[in-house]
C-alpha cells in the first residue's frame, strides 16, 4: 500500500455532476448526482457493474460526452479551493481552456488498446503530437522525450519502437503505449477505465505493477474505473462504489474490504468467487438485474434487488447522498449505523 | 507493397486484353465485313470494285482467315499503332480521332477532380455537423445529383441556358480557338469553358461520394481512437482531420476507383447532349454508319486509357493507406 | 413494467427475419412512401391503355406542337370539367396552321368513355379509358402534356412509355439477379481459386466503361430485327454489367453466412448443400436481394433510357421514356414546346423512389451492415 504523500493536495472535486442523454424515446439520467474526490498521490478506485455510470463520469469530467449527452448540472473543479480553481464543467468543451485540461492536466488511459490507438499514424506521431500540443518543444526535442517515455513505461527497444505502428504491437505493449500517450503532457491527474480488462491476467499484472510505480515516482493522482473488485483490492486507497449513476459507498479500501456499510457492496463482495470457500457450494448472485437507465426505481436505485429493503422506507424515499470526501453510505441502514 | 503493385499491374493488362477482344467482337458483330461495308459505301459514291479486286482486299486484311488469326492481325497491328482507315472520311483512324480523345480525357479527369474536391469537404462537414442546415443542403444536393440522370441535366441546363439567358451553353471552345492549333491562348480557353460540362458529368458521382463520406465518417467518429485523439487536447478539427477523416479516406478511395470509368462512360452521352468536339459524338456517327474501325478504335482506347486512369487511383489509395503498405493488402 | 424503447419481448423472439425486416422498414416513413409511389407507377404501367387518352401511336400533322390543355372544372361555378375546343389559325408570318384553345368552345371531360381499342391485360379487348370528350370535332382532344412534332398525344405516349420502361427495367434486373446470385454464390460459398478468378472477373468487367460498350454491342444489332428482338437484346446487354454489383452482394453474404453458427449446425446435421442453401441461408439474404435489387432497378431504367436517348436503344415504334426524350435533343425546338421534357418527371420520381425503397430495405434488413 502506498503511503499517502505528505501534501495529500486535493487534485480533482467533482460535485453533484448529473449527466442527460436524449433520445428519441424520452431522456436518460446517466449520472444522477454524482460526487468523487482526486488527491495527488492516491489512487480512487471506482468499482460498479456495467452500465453503472463509471466510464461517463470519466468522459464527462473531460467534456468527451458527445451529443446527444449533455452536462444537466454539477460541477467538476480542478484545483478545488486554491486561486486557479476552474469548473470544467462550465468550460466550452471545444474551447482552449479545456484542451489546455485534456493532456496537459488530466490523462485518460483506455481500456481498448486494439482500438484506442489510430492506425494510420506511427506510436511515436501520436505520442509526440499529444506532447507538442502542450508545450513548445520541438519535433526533435518532443522525440528524443518520447523515447524516454516509452522505456519509463517498459517497451524494450524504444527508439525503434517509436517508428512502429499499433498494429504491429502486441496487447500489452499496446497498452503501454496508452500509459505513455496519457502521461505525455505531464498531467497531474491520471484516469484510467478499466485499464486491464481486455489484457490476460499476466499482462494485467504487469501494467497494475506499472501503473502503481509511475503512480509513485510522479505523485499523480490516479482515479482507476475497473468492475474487478481484485483490482480495486490490490491498488487502491479509496474506493467509490457505483450503481446507476450514484456512488452508494464511499470508503477507504481497507474499510471498505472490512466492514462493507453499503447492501450492494455487500453483495459484491459476496460474489466474488472464494478460494477457501465451502466445495460444491453454490456462487452467490445478486438476484434480479440491473435496470435500464431509462426506468430508475423511485427511492433507492438498489431497492427492487436489495436483500436488506425496508419495507415502505426504501420504495418511496432516495436515502441521502453521501457528504463529500468523507466515508459513508447512500442507504438507511448505514446511516442509523452511523448515528448509533 | 511491390506484390500489391504488381498485382494491380497484371490486372490492368488483363482488363486491356478483355476490352481488346470485346473491341473486336464489336467490330466483327455487323452482317458483312469490312470489304462489304467498302463496296457499299462506294457504290453510294457511284464506283464499284470488281471481284477480284473485293478478294484481294480481303485477302491484305486477312478476312479470309479464321477468327481467331484476324484478331491476332489486328492487335498486331494495334500495337505497332496503325488502327485502320475510317470508312466515312477515308482517312486514317487516328487522324479521325485527333483531338477528341484527348479532349474526353481531359473533360473525365477535371470531372473526378471536381468531384473529389467537391465530396470530400461537404461529406465531412455533413458528418461533423450532423443535422445542421448545411448538413440537409449537402443531403439535397445528393439526392439531386441521385435522381437525375447526368444527360437529363445537360438537358434541363441548356433549356434553362437557352431561354433565360439566350446563351449557347456547350461547346468546349469559342469558335475561334476549336479549330486552331493548341497555345496557351486555346488552352485558357478550354480551361474557361470545361467547368460547365466537367460539373454536369460529376454531380451524380459527388452525390455519391458525399453519401459514403458521409457515413463512414459516422461509423468513424463513434470509435474509440477519436476520443482518444480528443483526449490529447488538440484543436477539434485537427482531431477531426487526423484521425477520422483518415480512416474514413480508405473506403472512399476505393468507391472513386470505379468512378473514372463511370465518369468517361458519362461523357459520352454528356458530350452528345453539350455539343462538345469529344470522342462521343464521333462514336455515336461511327456505329450509325457502321464504321466499324473508327468505333471499334474508340470503344479501344477509351477503354484502355481508362484502366490506366483506375490505375493511377489505385496507387493513390496505396499512398494513403500504411497498412497495405507494410502488410501488402488491406 | 416495461421500460422506455423497450418492444414486448414475446413479440419480438418470435418475429421470423422477414417480419423483423418489414417492421424496421415500417419506421421509415420515406421508404414507405416510396413503395407506395412505386407500387402506383406499376398499377399505371399494367394499366397503361386504360389511363391513355388518344391512341399513343396516332399521328396527325394538324395537331403539332398543342401546348398542354388543363382541365377547367368549374363552368360558372358549377362541377363541370371541360376543356376549350381548338382553333386553327394561319399564323400570317409562317403560313403554318397553329392550333390554340378556343374558351367558347367548351367540351365537356367525362369518365370512362369510349376510346381507342386496345387489350386490357393483353387479353381482353375493350375500348374504354379513364377519360375523354364527347362532342369533339377534328382537332378537338385532351392534350394534358400537349404533343409532339407528328401531332401525338404526349400522355398517353408517357403512360404506354412508362409500362415499357418500367418492365424492361424489371426484365433487366431479372437477369441480373441470376447471373449475380450465381457467380456472387459461388464465389461466397467455395473461396479459395475460384472465389478470386470470379472476383477478378468482377473487377475487369467493372473497369470498362459502359456507355460506349452498350452503343457498340446495340448498334451491331440488325435493322431486321423485330421491335419485341431488339427489346430483349437491349435487356440483355444492359444486365451484362449490373451483374457484378448483385454478385458482389450476393458474395459477402455468402461468405459471412458460410460462418454462422447455424449452417455449420445444419451441415453437421448432414443437411445437403442445397437444403442448406434453399431452406437456411435464403431467408436470412432475401432481404438483402430485395434491397440490392430495387437499388439496381433505377440504374437499369436510365441505362435503357440514356441508349434509347441516343437512338441505339428501342426503337420506334416502340415507345419508352428514353424515345421520348429524343424528341427534346434539339435545344431551339424545346425552347418552343417545353413540355416535350415531361418525360424527364417519370424518370427522376422513379429514381428516387427506388432508390429510398432499396435504403429503407437495406437498412431494415441489415441495421448494423
Amino acid at each position: 500500500m502506498v503511503e499517502p504523500m505528505n501534501n495529500s493536495r486535493h487534485a480533482l472535486s467533482v460535485r453533484d455532476l448529473v449527466v442527460d442523454f436524449a433520445q428519441d424515446t424520452g431522456t436518460i439520467r446517466a449520472l444522477d448526482g454524482v460526487s468523487l474526490d482526486l488527491h495527488a498521490g492516491r489512487v480512487l478506485g471506482v468499482v460498479g457493474e456495467s452500465g453503472c455510470g463509471k466510464s461517463v463520469t470519466a468522459r464527462a469530467i473531460l467534456r468527451l460526452i458527445d451529443r446527444p449527452g449533455r452536462i444537466a448540472s454539477g460541477r467538476v473543479l480542478l484545483d478545488p479551493g486554491s486561486p486557479e480553481q476552474q469548473d470544467l464543467a462550465a468550460l466550452d468543451p471545444e474551447g482552449r481552456a479545456m484542451r489546455a485540461v485534456r493532456g496537459g492536466r488530466i490523462g485518460l488511459i483506455f481500456q481498448e488498446p486494439m482500438t484506442a490507438l489510430s492506425v494510420h499514424y506511427t506510436v511515436g506521431n501520436q505520442i509526440i503530437e499529444a506532447m507538442r500540443a502542450h508545450s513548445d518543444l520541438s519535433k526533435a526535442a518532443a522525440r528524443e522525450r518520447v523515447v524516454k517515455l516509452l522505456h519509463e513505461v517498459g517497451i524494450p527497444r524504444p527508439e525503434t519502437r517509436i517508428d512502429a505502428y499499433p498494429f504491429q504491437l502486441s496487447g500489452g505493449l499496446r497498452q503501454r503505449v496508452g500509459i505513455a500517450l496519457a502521461l505525455a503532457a505531464e498531467p497531474e491527474i491520471l484516469i484510467a477505465d478499466e485499464p486491464t480488462t481486455a489484457l490476460d491476467v499476466t499482462t494485467q499484472a504487469q501494467i497494475l505493477a506499472l501503473l502503481r510505480r509511475l503512480q509513485c515516482t510522479k505523485g499523480v493522482a490516479l482515479m482507476l474505473i475497473t468492475h474487478d473488485m481484485g483490482v480495486i483490492a490490490q491498488m487502491a486507497d479509496d474506493v467509490a462504489v457505483m450503481y446507476l449513476g450514484r456512488v452508494v459507498e464511499f470508503a477507504p479500501v481497507g474499510k471498505l474490504f472490512a466492514a462493507p456499510r453499503h447492501p450492494y457492496t455487500r453483495a459484491l463482495l459476496r460474489s466474488v468467487p472464494n478460494l477457501r470457500a465451502v466445495p460444491r457450494e453454490r456462487l452467490a448472485t445478486i438476484g434480479g438485474a440491473v435496470p435500464h437507465l431509462g426506468a430508475r426505481p423511485v427511492g433507492c436505485p438498489f431497492h427492487p434487488r436489495c436483500p436488506e429493503v425496508i419495507e415502505g422506507r426504501c420504495a418511496t424515499q432516495a436515502p441521502p447522498e453521501i457528504p463529500p470526501d468523507r466515508a459513508g453510505a447512500s442507504c438507511f441502514h448505514a446511516m442509523a449505523e452511523a448515528s448509533a | 507493397m511491390l506484390i500489391y503493385l504488381a498485382r494491380r499491374l497484371a490486372l490492368a493488362l488483363v482488363t486491356c486484353a478483355a476490352i481488346s477482344v470485346l473491341t473486336f467482337i464489336i467490330i466483327r458483330l455487323p452482317p458483312g465485313d469490312f470489304v462489304d461495308a467498302y463496296i457499299a459505301n462506294l457504290a453510294v459514291g457511284g464506283s464499284s470494285v470488281s471481284a477480284e479486286q473485293a478478294a484481294a482486299m480481303r485477302r491484305e486484311y486477312g478476312l479470309d482467315r479464321p477468327v481467331v488469326v484476324q484478331y491476332g492481325l489486328w492487335m498486331g497491328r494495334v500495337i505497332r499503332g496503325d488502327f485502320g482507315v475510317s470508312m466515312m472520311w477515308r482517312r486514317p483512324v487516328t487522324e479521325v480521332i485527333g483531338d477528341r480523345l484527348w479532349l474526353t480525357m481531359a473533360v473525365s479527369f477535371a470531372a473526378l477532380l471536381l468531384t473529389w474536391l467537391i465530396a470530400l469537404p461537404i461529406g465531412i462537414y455533413s458528418a461533423a455537423r450532423q443535422y445542421s442546415i448545411g448538413d440537409y443542403i449537402a443531403t439535397t444536393l445528393g439526392f439531386i445529383g441521385l435522381a437525375i440522370p447526368n444527360f437529363l441535366l445537360a438537358l434541363i441546363l441548356m433549356y434553362l441556358g437557352f431561354r433565360y439567358l439566350g446563351l449557347s451553353v456547350g461547346g468546349l471552345f469559342t469558335p475561334e480557338y476549336a479549330q486552331a492549333d493548341w497555345s496557351w491562348a486555346k488552352f485558357r480557353d478550354l480551361m474557361v469553358h470545361i467547368p460547365l460540362p466537367a460539373a454536369v458529368l460529376a454531380l451524380a458521382g459527388t452525390a455519391q461520394l458525399i453519401r459514403i463520406m458521409r457515413a463512414n465518417l459516422l461509423d468513424e467518429l463513434r470509435k474509440p481512437y477519436v476520443v482518444t485523439a480528443r483526449a490529447k487536447g488538440i484543436s477539434e478539427s485537427r482531431a477531426l482531420l487526423k484521425y477520422p477523416v483518415r480512416a474514413a479516406l480508405n473506403p472512399f478511395a476505393s468507391s472513386s476507383a470505379y468512378l473514372f470509368p463511370y465518369l468517361v462512360s458519362g461523357s459520352i452521352v454528356v458530350s452528345l447532349v453539350l455539343g462538345l468536339p469529344t470522342v462521343g459524338p464521333l462514336l455515336l456517327q461511327a456505329l450509325v454508319a457502321q464504321d466499324m474501325f473508327l468505333a471499334g478504335t474508340i470503344v479501344l482506347l477509351l477503354g484502355v486509357l481508362t484502366v490506366i486512369g483506375t490505375l493511377i487511383s489505385d496507387l493513390l489509395l496505396m499512398w494513403i493507406e500504411p497498412r497495405i503498405r507494410l502488410q501488402g493488402r488491406a | 413494467m416495461t421500460a422506455v424503447g423497450v418492444t414486448s419481448d414475446d413479440r419480438l423472439s418470435q418475429a421470423t427475419q422477414l417480419q423483423l425486416t418489414w417492421w424496421r422498414f415500417r419506421r421509415h416513413r420515406l421508404a414507405v412512401v416510396s413503395l407506395i409511389v412505386v407500387a402506383l407507377f406499376y398499377l399505371g404501367a399494367v394499366f397503361a391503355d386504360f389511363l391513355a387518352v388518344v391512341d399513343p401511336h396516332a399521328t396527325d400533322a394538324r395537331r403539332s406542337f398543342i401546348p398542354p390543355q388543363g382541365i377547367t372544372l368549374f363552368d360558372d361555378g358549377v362541377f363541370r370539367p371541360h376543356v376549350s375546343g381548338l382553333e386553327g389559325v394561319r399564323d400570317p408570318k409562317s403560313f403554318k396552321l397553329v392550333y390554340t384553345p378556343d374558351p367558347a368552345r367548351k367540351l365537356p371531360v367525362a369518365l370512362f368513355v369510349h376510346g381507342y381499342p386496345y387489350n386490357l391485360f393483353g387479353l381482353i379487348p375493350t375500348d374504354r379509358h379513364l377519360l375523354g370528350i364527347e362532342g369533339g370535332q377534328g382537332v378537338d382532344g385532351i392534350f394534358l402534356l400537349g404533343t409532339d412534332q407528328l401531332g401525338r398525344d404526349l400522355f398517353s405516349r408517357l403512360m404506354v412509355a412508362t409500362r415499357i420502361s418500367l418492365s424492361i427495367g424489371l426484365a433487366g434486373v431479372a437477369f441480373s439477379l441470376m447471373l449475380g446470385i450465381l457467380l456472387g454464390g459461388i464465389s461466397g460459398l467455395y473461396g479459395g481459386a475460384i472465389d478470386t478468378l470470379i472476383q477478378r472477373v468482377i473487377e475487369v468487367v467493372r473497369s470498362i466503361p459502359t456507355i460506349p460498350l452498350w452503343m457498340g454491342l446495340a448498334a451491331a444489332l440488325p435493322n431486321t430485327w423485330s421491335v419485341t428482338q431488339v427489346y430483349f437484346a437491349i435487356t440483355l446487354i444492359i444486365s451484362l454489367v449490373s451483374w457484378t454489383e448483385l454478385a458482389r452482394v450476393m458474395r459477402g453474404r455468402f461468405l459471412a453466412l458460410r460462418e454462422e453458427d447455424f449452417v455449420i449446425a445444419a451441415e453437421l446435421a448432414g443437411a445437403g448443400q442445397m437444403r442448406i442453401i434453399l431452406r437456411h441461408m435464403l431467408p436470412s439474404f432475401a432481404s438483402h436481394i430485395i434491397a440490392a435489387t430495387s437499388l439496381a432497378l433505377p440504374v437499369m431504367i436510365v441505362s435503357e433510357t440514356s441508349l434509347s436517348f441516343l437512338g441505339l436503344g428501342l426503337r420506334p415504334p416502340a415507345i419508352s421514356w428514353g424515345i421520348l426524350l429524343q424528341d427534346a435533343q434539339n435545344v431551339q425546338v424545346l425552347a418552343g414546346a417545353p413540355w416535350l421534357l415531361s418525360a424527364a418527371v417519370p424518370v427522376i420520381l422513379v429514381i428516387l423512389a427506388f432508390n429510398f425503397l432499396g435504403d429503407g430495405v437495406r437498412d431494415a434488413a441489415d441495421p448494423y451492415g
